[in-house]
């Protein structure tokens, strides 16, 4: 171990370390705010609001985003809803209890401290986007109104039909506009970071490819955040947008920042079916469906081709409602997801391929009436219509899991900094909140929560309580990582082989999936710690990119993008592979419970791993930060 | 299916654009419009031409970054559907598809199907917004808004930004845009402070930028993937000429850099 992983948790009861850090931390006197800059890496909820509140408090701030402007960031395409701890519903919810519930979700693999802060100011959140205008779904009394999510058994979901996400990101992107218009930020759409700048240890800048001119160069700062969300699209096929990456937190890795519990992916059980080899992305039907729909297959394996409706009652089988009756068809992602690849394997999954499980809404429909239901899930089952010319209020739904989240990201300390100072990471892209799985409707709840209020209060402390020296495009630093991202750049364009950036993310995506997907073994990880740096060496020979990079070229940014999954991959098989233990998400076959859940070894494994850059063609280093429970006892997590 | 496409390409901003003939062969009726132009991307990157660019994100119709004229009709035949949600099988074998960029003056033309739409943020920077800084919120529950309100704020704010109404309207106006943030706010009680504000100088910059006027023709909301009614349009002409009328003068003083 060569890093120093310091979580920097503060000392002191659980409820009133947030408070005491707050007092104990440093603060930068208005009139001095101005005179520093902050470059905020990705403008979602994450990003977005972390520099819409930079701005607000006076600091100069920098905004970057791949798309054409900041409020497509993908967060918007989050469906279901944003929990908080408000108890309106009086029905015994508490911070306590949201705490420990995303404690056990993440099957006791994060770290309390954050996770206990996060719980307390997602009752802040609410309040705030409330006042930016977000049209929250509300009860005839004028009141907010709450559903159930997976993992929970209270009612602490707040939506805005079933498009949460884009509302809440609005919300940020109008403060963010408002920023804007008033000079506090400044924004670069269609600008992609393609290297950070450490000088002295510290992070400085970004190294940034305009993509309308391909002109690549230096962008300095005091402080760096990035809110660049998660590598799900490693795996190609995902329900992430398509230009989700991990360029931003891969080349900070590369420059020293560590990376935690990469294998740590979460696969949503409601997808929609793959349905042919020109599948470009996968799209999620929201967890909140399983608030009314139930899941089953057929019990026998000779009904599978049947119409649905030619099933009767007493030949389905609800497995979900019949291994976990307490939960039922709210069990969380991971183990929903586990369930239907089961049914799928057992040879009882439905639809082309047979991979897919029925989430069907008659019972539903009979009890509250099609109205009811169209009121609260009208926008997705139009959705699931157009894509597969099924009418959800006819036929049941066919789902099948997606990878949808990753839990692991850059490794950052409760101030949300990373092992290099002065980068601080928010949102999807660290790892700090949801241990091996996260429960549904909390990435929206912790984007915001580290956006709105983490990030604006501890970078004033690192701010204040560091000394930096002066830093110009001069610097020997800051020319080398921008000789460095020139020197990738026309390396890719002069490859002119035969093969498409997209025939080698398939085949990545393809080996992922088959050995590092629902379920993982050291055999199968192994293979794919052989394929991957095959696979990389064949794309850095025969990749095709059309064009130069000094004009808008929409396949040079893909292989730019590749080029780092193809790395990351291996990383993640790595992580997989050594951690023997089933937990969260990631289910090795080798460790299971005899009734075949996940089977934690928390002697040897409670702890998070924390992946340091060895070098180019050197191994990475394993550093492991223990996880101390001092507030909840360690269990068998059981949602039965 | 084997489809004939004519696609508007241009290298660049200041070149010159015109349509060019592709030839999309097997194509599923379960491909979504986009997935068949990758496939076509595929083969000409496969012989070393550029593909044709065009904007995209997350493909499930929110993002708002796709955006083409299919055969004339801003996101192509399918009401209330975005391009990327557009399927093949809107489509027979052997049609004939163009496929040009949103048309407008205010939205130029980057390179191929890519348009520049940065005017619809500087439409929300002039005021398409609530104040309410960071931390500075009551609790949520403190105003009831009934729901009637809030579910016609929701409706409002569904819109995308895709600026298919642009593209779709003779005038190449943004009102349906702007009309949707005006009434998405001004539906709900805290947006009322900075309603009549709001609505100046959102109108204002929909004049800056290049848009033409509203003529009612309809067009829009005909082309909204979000199907956004053309109320909205009523709603900000009304706040607009309220506060043209009414407008009091700012006054500084009495606290506040509002």
């Amino acid at each position: 171990m060569t890093l120093q992983l310091d979580a920097r948790i503060p000392a002191g009861p659980l409820a009133g370390k947030w408070d005491r850090h707050r007092f104990e931390m440093k603060l930068v006197n208005p009139a001095n705010k101005r005179k520093y800059t902050v470059i905020v890496v990705g403008s979602g909820l994450a990003g977005g609001a972390a520099a819409a509140s930079l701005s607000e408090l006076g600091y100069n701030v920098r905004c970057y985003c791949y798309q054409d402007s900041p409020r497509r960031a993908h967060s918007i395409a989050a469906q279901g809803g944003i929990n908080a701890a408000k108890n309106y519903q009086n029905d015994g919810d508490s911070i306590q209890r949201l705490f420990y519930d995303t404690i056990k979700g993440g099957d006791f693999r994060s770290r309390e401290a954050n996770v206990y802060r996060l719980a307390q100011i997602s009752v802040n959140i609410i309040d705030q986007c409330v006042s930016q205008g977000v049209p929250f779904a509300r009860e005839y009394g004028g009141l907010l109104a709450n559903r159930s999510f997976g993992g929970a058994q209270v009612s602490r979901t707040f939506y805005a039909r079933g498009q949460t996400g884009q509302q809440l990101l609005l919300g940020a992107y109008q403060a963010l506009e408002k920023e804007i218009a008033k000079g506090g930020v400044t924004m670069f759409p269609r600008a992609e970071m393609l290297d950070l700048i450490v000088v002295n240890g510290r992070a400085r800048g970004i190294v940034v490819r305009d993509e309308l001119t391909g002109k690549i160069e230096p962008h300095l700062a005091d402080a760096v955040v990035l809110a660049t969300g998660g590598y799900g699209n490693v795996f190609y096929l995902s329900t992430n947008a398509k230009g989700c990456n991990a360029t931003a937190i891969w080349r900070a890795y590369k420059r020293g920042a560590a990376f935690a519990n990469p294998c740590y992916t979460q696969i949503h059980p409601t997808c929609i079916p793959v349905a042919g080899e020109h599948q470009s992305k996968l799209t999620l039907m929201s967890e909140s469906l399983r608030n009314d729909g139930r899941v089953w297959v057929p019990k026998r394996k000779e009904d599978v081709g049947k119409s649905p409706t030619d099933v009767p009652e007493q030949d389905r089988d609800y497995y979900l409602e019949r291994k976990y009756p307490s939960f039922g068809n709210l069990s969380p992602r991971d183990i929903a997801s586990r369930a239907a690849k089961e049914a799928c394997d057992d040879g009882r999954g439905v639809g082309p391929g047979g991979r897919g499980v029925y989430l069907d809404f008659a019972d539903a429909i009979k009890r509250l009436g099609e109205d009811k239901i169209r009121e609260r899930y009208g926008n997705l089952f139009e959705m699931y219509e157009r894509i597969t010319a099924e009418n959800p209020y006819k036929v049941p739904m066919r789902i099948y899991p997606a990878v949808h989240y990753t839990m692991g990201g850059l490794w950052v300390d409760y101030n949300l900094m990373s092992t290099i100072p002065g980068l601080h990471v928010a949102g999807e892209a660290n790892f700090s909140d949801h241990g091996a799985n996260r429960l549904g409707a909390s990435a929206l709840m912790q984007g915001l929560a580290d956006g709105y209020f983490v990030i604006p209060l501890t970078i004033g402390d690192y701010l204040a309580s560091t000394k930096l020296e002066q830093v110009g495009a001069d610097n020997a630093e800051v020319r080398a990582a921008v000789a460095e991202v020139e020197r990738r750049t026309s390396r890719l364009l002069g490859i002119k082989g035969k093969r498409t950036v997209a025939q080698f993310h398939r085949e990545l995506g393809r080996i992922m999936w088959e050995y590092c997907g629902m379920a993982r073994d050291a055999a199968g990880l192994r293979k794919a710690m052989e394929l991957i740096p095959q696979l990389r060496e064949e794309f850095w020979r025969d990749v095709m990119i059309p064009g130069s990079g000094a004009e808008l070229n929409q396949t040079l940014e893909h292989a730019g993008r590749v080029a780092d999954f193809l790395e990351l991959g291996e990383l993640m098989c790595r992580d997989a592979l050594h951690r023997e233990e089933s937990c969260g998400g990631h289910f090795r076959t080798e460790h299971q419970t005899p009734d075949g859940e996940a089977l934690r070894d928390d002697e040897h494994f409670a702890y998070v791993a924390a992946w340091e850059y060895g070098g180019e063609g050197r191994e990475p280093v394993l550093n492991k930060e223990p996880l101390v429970y001092e507030n909840i006892k360690l269990s068998q997590r059981s949602y039965k | 299916m084997n489809l004939t496409l004519q696609v508007w390409r241009q290298p660049g901003p200041t070149a010159e654009g015109g349509l060019k003939e592709y030839k999309a062969t097997d194509v599923s009726p379960d491909m979504s419009f986009l997935e068949m132009l990758d496939v076509v991307n595929e083969r000409l990157i496969e012989k070393g031409e550029m593909p044709i660019a065009f904007d995209h994100d997350c493909r499930e119709g929110i993002c708002g970054s796709c955006g083409m004229m299919i055969n004339g009709v801003a996101h192509g035949p399918s009401r209330g559907t975005a391009t990327c949600q557009l399927h093949m099988r809107s489509f027979r074998d052997g049609d004939t598809i163009v496929i040009e960029p949103w048309r407008a003056r205010a939205f130029p033309v980057i390179k191929d199907l890519v348009v520049n739409r940065g005017a619809l943020d500087r439409i929300i920077a002039a005021g398409g917004y609530i104040t309410a800084p960071t931390g500075s919120a009551q609790d949520a529950n403190s105003i009831p808004v009934p729901k009637q309100d809030a579910d016609a704020s929701m409706d409002a704010a569904a819109c995308i930004g895709c600026g298919a109404c642009v593209a779709a309207c003779p005038n190449g106006s943004a009102s349906l845009f702007t009309g949707a943030k005006i009434s998405h706010l001004g539906l709900l009680p805290q947006g009322q402070p900075e309603r009549y504000r709001r609505a100046l100088s959102m109108v204002a910059q929909m004049d800056i930028e290049g848009f033409g006027g509203c003529t009612l023709f309809g067009e829009c909301q005909a082309a909204c993937p979000k199907e956004i009614s053309i109320d909205v349009i009523s709603r900000m002409n009304r706040d607009f000429l309220r506060a043209a009328v009414t407008k009091p003068a700012e006054r500084s003083g009495g606290g506040g850099d509002g």
